[in-house]
């Protein structure tokens, strides 16, 4: 597929119409079209998106526990909390997007670029390819209970193997998983070894994609390897890239379960992130006005982080 | 591979959309369910029972060795009672708590369950599981056949909610073989301060790390509690208006904590059940730990250890204990056959608590305690011994989860050698001061 020209065939307009002016008045019927082929997601979409969200938003404005039957109205004072500096919410809501906001800045760089070289790696036609390319999605497929519990007995600062055999070596014992900055350390590296795989097998859909003429043509102009990369590889990498980028980053944000089971949230609650904040005050205080509250305005600090990313990519070359 | 392209920028913008909308939205799902009613409940209270035959469903969270005991005993009374089919369900504890609730409010979920006196409070005020004062006079129960602060735990609103099962307090293991190397008694395990301190020094110089202090709540939130308690301060005060946890008690209580640490006797950042682990390698000598622990650790070949009562730091004796209740759901609309089967099976396991007893736990029941079958579990009986002393977090609506946010930090920096304990009180308190005004607001509403 990727040999085709890069060019799309037009489609050949019938012999004596002219292109425009004469186009047929769309029916009712093929107006609706759309619609039939959309309906079954704007189902879901609507009944799982747009009425819960629009619930939340209603929620938000109370101090909500859906057991008890006073819901009183509040108004906006589950959003003015969290900008209050006496408020019960305010403080550990912030604290903890600041962990979210730390991780992501962490872990996105790495989760764009090394699963781009790996990428780069399996996409080299080798005997037993496929096996490497196997080896490094593995991991994607456990679960975050898995890898979690994983982690943690693998990094206990006083009974984990990492730490062990760093005795060993004769090194210092290393506190992973109960002090900054190795805290973050543990988290972000688990959190690539985890899902590198993933955006790894994106990237080499991206690769394959990549019409061979180009870089035959470069060669040809002189281009040595690195030339290739940066003029050819990037620039047609580009679409996936952002892709990556921003599912990256959302799901980075989004990033609970790691710090849940390997750190809890320690030291004090310097990894809580702000997901795990929202759901120990919705889910275990059952204080969900507010835990509403902090959702949206964590869904806004994405959307716009979102914009930027794709005002940042857009500009880039268009 | 064209198409890949042009539907992974389509999906790009699709997803973002998605997810960003959906962050909210998780939350907003849970938010159903109705209010609750007061039930009165007719039949004999448990003594009895004459319907049709009928299922139960039973939930709990013994997911630890403890489960199969509370199996077999369901089985047990099963074949017994023909009438009655209980299935049990066991799910972990946290996962537990949020489920239950919203399942009960539908009217699924289980007709009868175990609830932690913590829990009770939270549960019965949010109309989750109905009064049982009727069961404890039908029954005859009466707080001399239990430890008077097991039988007060059930206690919500000056009504009954819990039909206690048992406590588990935090005891004292220690590892015997150590002690040994290090020049000490085994047989005679440290019970004051000084003797404390002064085995943990010897341990010191034989290149022993004696007591592990987690950062945790379990164990090392439920070690300072009970020191705490034994310096003489509370948790809460009297009506749990107001956090008293940052006195004078409470500041000492952390400080021991973390001079245990600063002295070596702990190594530095312990993690999540690494004293556990260690203890079990051989290498913590001495261990607070819960009772549930016994019956685990007998399975550890090669370990010498043996259990006493906590180690008296404070001016009194005290321990933290958990205690396992009975309740009935609110499931509505409610229906009487299962709520009466549900009060036979509760009556008939509290009077079988000597097996339960065996899974590590101390029967709530005097008359079980005292029986010559308990005494005979050497552990179980010596860590009964506190008894008299253990403390209970009080049954206040929403109390467990002031602790999470407020003094479980706290006592996780300063063991971590972050922050100085009274600074890191002094915060947690003014904090947990404002939820607890705020549960009282809307808990009262």
């Amino acid at each position: 597929m990727a040999t085709q020209g890069i060019e799309q065939p037009h489609i050949q307009q019938p012999p004596g119409r002219k292109p425009s002016g004469s186009r047929r008045k769309p029916t009712d019927a093929s107006l609706l079209t759309p619609f039939v082929f959309l309906a079954p997601y704007l189902l879901l979409f609507i009944v799982f998106i747009v009425i819960p969200a629009v619930f939340g938003i209603w929620i938000s404005l109370h101090v909500w526990d859906p057991l008890l039957i006073a819901k009183p109205w509040v108004g906006l004072q589950n959003y003015t909390d969290l900008f209050s500096s006496n408020s019960t919410t305010a403080g550990p809501f912030w604290n903890s997007m600041e962990a979210t906001g730390k991780f992501t800045l962490y872990s996105v760089p790495l989760l764009v670029v090394i699963p781009l070289v790996v990428a780069l790696i399996l996409n080299q036609q080798i005997r037993g390819i496929q096996f490497f390319r196997a080896m490094y999605f593995a991991p994607y497929v456990l679960g975050v209970a898995v890898i979690g519990v994983l982690w943690r007995f693998l990094l206990d600062p006083n009974v984990g193997l990492v730490n062990y055999y760093l005795g060993v070596l004769g090194l210092e014992k290393v506190p992973w998983i109960t002090a900054l900055p190795w805290a973050w350390v543990s988290l972000v590296g688990a959190t690539v070894w985890w899902t590198l795989g993933f955006n790894a097998v994106i990237y080499l859909a991206g690769l394959q994609d990549i019409d061979p003429e180009l870089y035959n043509a470069a060669k040809v102009d002189g281009a040595n390897r690195w030339q290739r990369f940066v003029n050819v590889t990037l620039p047609g990498l580009r679409p996936v890239l952002l892709f990556v980028v921003t599912v990256t980053i959302l799901a980075s944000a989004n990033m609970f379960g790691q710090s849940y089971i390997i750190t809890k949230g320690a030291p004090g609650e310097e990894t809580t992130t702000a997901i795990m904040y929202i759901a120990e005050t919705g889910l275990q205080q059952f204080n969900m006005g507010a835990a509403a509250a902090m959702s949206y305005v964590l869904a806004l600090a994405l959307l716009i982080v979102s914009v930027v990313n794709f005002a940042v990519f857009r500009n880039r070359g268009d | 591979m064209k198409g890949f392209r042009a539907t992974g920028r389509r999906l790009t913008r699709q997803d973002f959309l998605l997810l960003s909308a959906g962050a909210g939205a998780g939350l907003a799902l849970a938010g159903c369910g109705g209010g609750s009613t007061a039930v009165q409940s007719t039949g004999d209270g448990g003594k009895t029972y004459k319907g049709p035959k009928v299922d139960v469903a039973f939930w709990n969270g013994f997911t630890g060795g403890d489960g199969p005991y509370m199996g077999e005993l369901v089985k047990e009374f099963s074949s017994q009672n023909k009438k009655i089919n209980v299935s049990m369900n066991t799910v972990e504890w946290a996962v537990y708590y949020q489920k239950v609730p919203s399942a009960v409010s539908t009217g699924e979920g289980p007709d009868v369950g175990i609830m932690h006196a913590d829990q009770l409070g939270t549960n019965a005020a949010r109309g989750v599981v109905i009064p049982l004062d009727d069961v404890a006079s039908a029954l005859g129960l009466k707080e001399s056949d239990f430890a008077p602060t097991v039988w007060n735990a059930g206690l919500y609103n000056n009504q009954r909610f819990g039909i206690p099962l048992d406590m588990h307090p935090l005891g004292f293991y220690y590892n015997k073989s150590l002690m040994e190397k290090a020049g000490l008694d085994p047989n005679n395990p440290p019970q004051t301060r000084d003797d404390y301190e002064a085995a943990l020094e010897e341990m010191k110089g034989a290149g022993i790390q004696g007591h592990w202090v987690s950062p945790l709540l379990f164990t090392g939130g439920l070690s300072w509690m009970s020191v705490l308690w034994q310096m003489g301060g509370d948790l809460y005060n009297d009506d749990a208006s107001k956090a008293t946890f940052n006195s004078d008690a409470g500041v000492q209580a952390l400080e021991w904590m973390v001079s245990l640490v600063k002295k070596g006797y702990s190594p530095k950042d312990v993690g999540e059940d690494a004293e556990f682990v260690a203890f079990q390698n051989g290498d913590n000598a001495f261990m607070w730990n819960g009772i549930w622990n016994i019956n685990p650790l007998k399975e550890v070949k090669g370990l010498e250890w043996d259990v006493a009562p906590l180690p008296q730091i404070g001016t009194e004796k005290a321990a933290w204990a958990g205690t396992h209740q009975f309740v009935i759901m609110n499931k509505q609309p409610l229906d009487e056959n299962k709520v009466q089967a549900s009060k036979v099976f509760i009556n008939w396991i509290s009077e079988k608590s000597i097996e339960w007893a065996k899974a590590g736990q101390i029967p709530a029941r005097a008359t079980v305690r005292e029986s010559q079958e308990f005494k005979s579990l050497e552990e179980q009986a010596t860590l009964a011994k506190q008894v008299p002393y253990v403390h209970f977090v009080p049954p206040v609506p929403g109390i467990a989860e002031v602790g999470l946010t407020t003094f479980e930090r706290a006592v996780n920096e300063a063991v971590l050698l972050k922050t100085e304990p009274k600074a890191a009180l002094d915060a947690a308190a003014s904090r947990a001061d404002q939820l607890l005004e705020e549960n009282r607001q809307k808990y009262q509403a």
